[in-house]
């Protein structure tokens, strides 16, 4: 059996590896990376230490939902139109979370790490990359739940104000309900999800009693410092955005902020494995991400 | 034809996307792929989030190639088959690793075909495959216009052939795609296309 080729491969082939798309694809690369300056440069994000391809789906988005013709015609608007950065600054930050979300991760802590919280008697969590806080209401519950929550100050920070407005208001489409309070069931969760909101029409509102606890604020991991002494940080599935030199940058942070035999958890798929700074912590939980800072440092 | 011949080495990888009867298909495919097999195999295989995820040890169990689970920062070798996580959008960076997201669903899916599709269109350009197989929805439908798009290779899984042929019927309408082939020759069709005539 003989296998047809198509025009554009046969074109390929005859013009070797230097076809025109290829330049294309360069030049949308060149593009990019002229626009990543000009933020970096009018705005002081440096998103150059952003793992590419995600970045660069987002761009191409942004290009077509504006109209615009080009990257570089972007790059135009971004320098002029503040207002334009901060479309794509949204872009940017337009994730998805969930609370609980793999519910084995909060088990463990509820189960192992609440005792070691327990010895302290204030207790410092930070979320960095809160998105819209499902997370923070999370571990707000579940320390509600092990009696630690009036003992405890949760910040959670992200660099997204258009997350944290809605992170602050703790209200949710009820739609998106019933998969949490499963989560929290598998979670451990030791009596029902919905004795923690009210009920307003199509959304929830988590109780102010959690609320009081949290304290919601901008933070840029890109260029902030650390702003407190923590005794458990969480940050999951933020790392996975990052280049190695960002990841180290984040994870330096962490170390300086955590006290010793402080907890950091981490997303599902990230690890301190090739991080420079993972000699300074151990695993406390393997499946869970979970590591705690060594004490001789 | 000559040429062509020398041309087959120049492939890198192949992506698949698939969905509903996802299981099936990926086990008439991918078990038959011989060792050797010189390019890498990247797949999407629309399914829950969970905390176990057993496809990897399945396809383990009953493929000749490595099977294992695609992850962040991981070098992207030949004849290796690499199964995106659950929960997370599966990208190729230009420089031939993978990356991670959780960005809005794309299709109603996450991990989406077309996200994956499309960043490897940008990374392999003429030296990808892009295989669309069964499945309920439309995913994977642009990505594979991409794969074409970038001058790569696109196969379809024939829509007769499909336990779900909307997937299939979906990449067809979207894109003048290479080949349409039924499940049952899809393995030979890559073999004798990637290792010659002896093979497959
Ligand atoms: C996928 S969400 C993770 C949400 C939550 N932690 C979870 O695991 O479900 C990633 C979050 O990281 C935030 N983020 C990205 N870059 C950041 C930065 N430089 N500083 C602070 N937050 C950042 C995004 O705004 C987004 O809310």
């Amino acid at each position: 059996m003989k296998y047809k080729f198509n025009v554009s491969q046969l074109y390929l082939f005859l013009n070797g590896t230097q076809g025109r798309t290829m330049n294309q694809l360069d030049l949308q690369n060149f593009e990019i990376n002229q626009l990543l300056e000009s933020i970096y440069f009018r705005y002081g994000y440096d998103f150059r230490n952003y793992a590419r391809a995600s970045l660069e789906r987002k761009v191409i988005k942004r290009v077509a939902l504006s109209g615009l013709s080009s990257v570089t015609e972007m790059n135009q608007k971004v320098l002029y139109e503040p207002e334009f950065f901060n479309l794509f600054l949204k872009d940017m930050s337009v994730t998805v979370t969930e609370m609980f979300r793999d519910p084995y991760v909060f088990k463990k802590i509820r189960q192992q790490v609440c005792s070691h919280l327990k010895t302290y008697s204030r207790i410092n969590i930070w979320h960095a990359g809160c998105a819209t806080g499902e997370e923070a209401y999370s571990i707000a519950v579940l320390l509600a739940e092990e009696d630690l929550l009036k003992r405890s100050r949760i910040y959670a920070t992200d660099y997204n104000n258009h997350s944290l407005e809605i992170a602050k208001k703790g209200s949710y489409a009820i739609d998106k309900i019933a998969p949490y309070a499963q989560n929290y069931l598998e979670a451990g969760g030791q009596t029902c999800l919905s004795d923690y909101y009210q009920v307003h029409q199509q959304t929830i509102s988590f109780h102010s009693s959690l609320q009081d606890h949290i304290t919601f604020a901008n933070h840029n991991l890109m260029k902030d410092q650390v702003f407190a002494q923590m005794h458990l940080i969480m940050c999951r599935n933020v790392l996975i955005y990052f280049n190695n030199a960002l990841q180290e940058r984040v994870v330096g942070l962490f170390k300086d902020s955590l006290v010793h035999r402080g907890f950091l958890v981490l997303g599902e798929k990230e690890s301190l494995e090739f991080n420079a700074h993972g000699k300074a912590f151990e695993e406390f939980g393997k499946n869970e991400r979970i590591y705690r800072k060594k004490s001789d440092l | 034809m000559n040429a062509f011949i020398e041309k087959k080495a120049t492939y890198k990888a192949l992506v698949v996307g698939v969905s509903a009867g996802g299981l099936k298909a990926l086990c008439s495919i991918l078990p038959k792929l011989p060792v050797g097999f010189p390019v890498s195999v990247i797949v999407v295989q629309h399914r829950k989030h969970m905390a176990g995820d057993y496809l990897i040890e399945y396809l383990a169990k009953r493929c000749q190639l490595a099977v294992q689970l695609a992850l962040p920062s991981q070098p992207i070798t030949p004849g290796s088959i690499y199964i995106a996580p659950t929960g997370y959008h599966l990208l190729v960076e230009r420089n031939a690793t993978f990356s991670l997201s959780i960005d809005a669903r794309v299709n109603y899916s996450i991990p989406a075909i077309d996200v994956l599709f499309e960043s490897a269109a940008i990374c392999y350009q003429h030296q990808l495959i892009g295989l669309i197989l069964t499945g309920a929805n439309h995913d994977g439908s642009l990505g594979l216009k991409t794969v074409k798009k970038y001058h790569g290779l696109t196969l379809v899984q024939s829509p007769d052939s499909a336990e779900y042929p909307e997937m299939p019927d979906a990449a067809i309408a979207a894109t003048q795609v290479d080949h349409i082939l039924p499940l049952s020759q899809i393995a030979s069709f890559l073999t004798r296309l990637l290792m010659g005539d002896d093979h497959g």
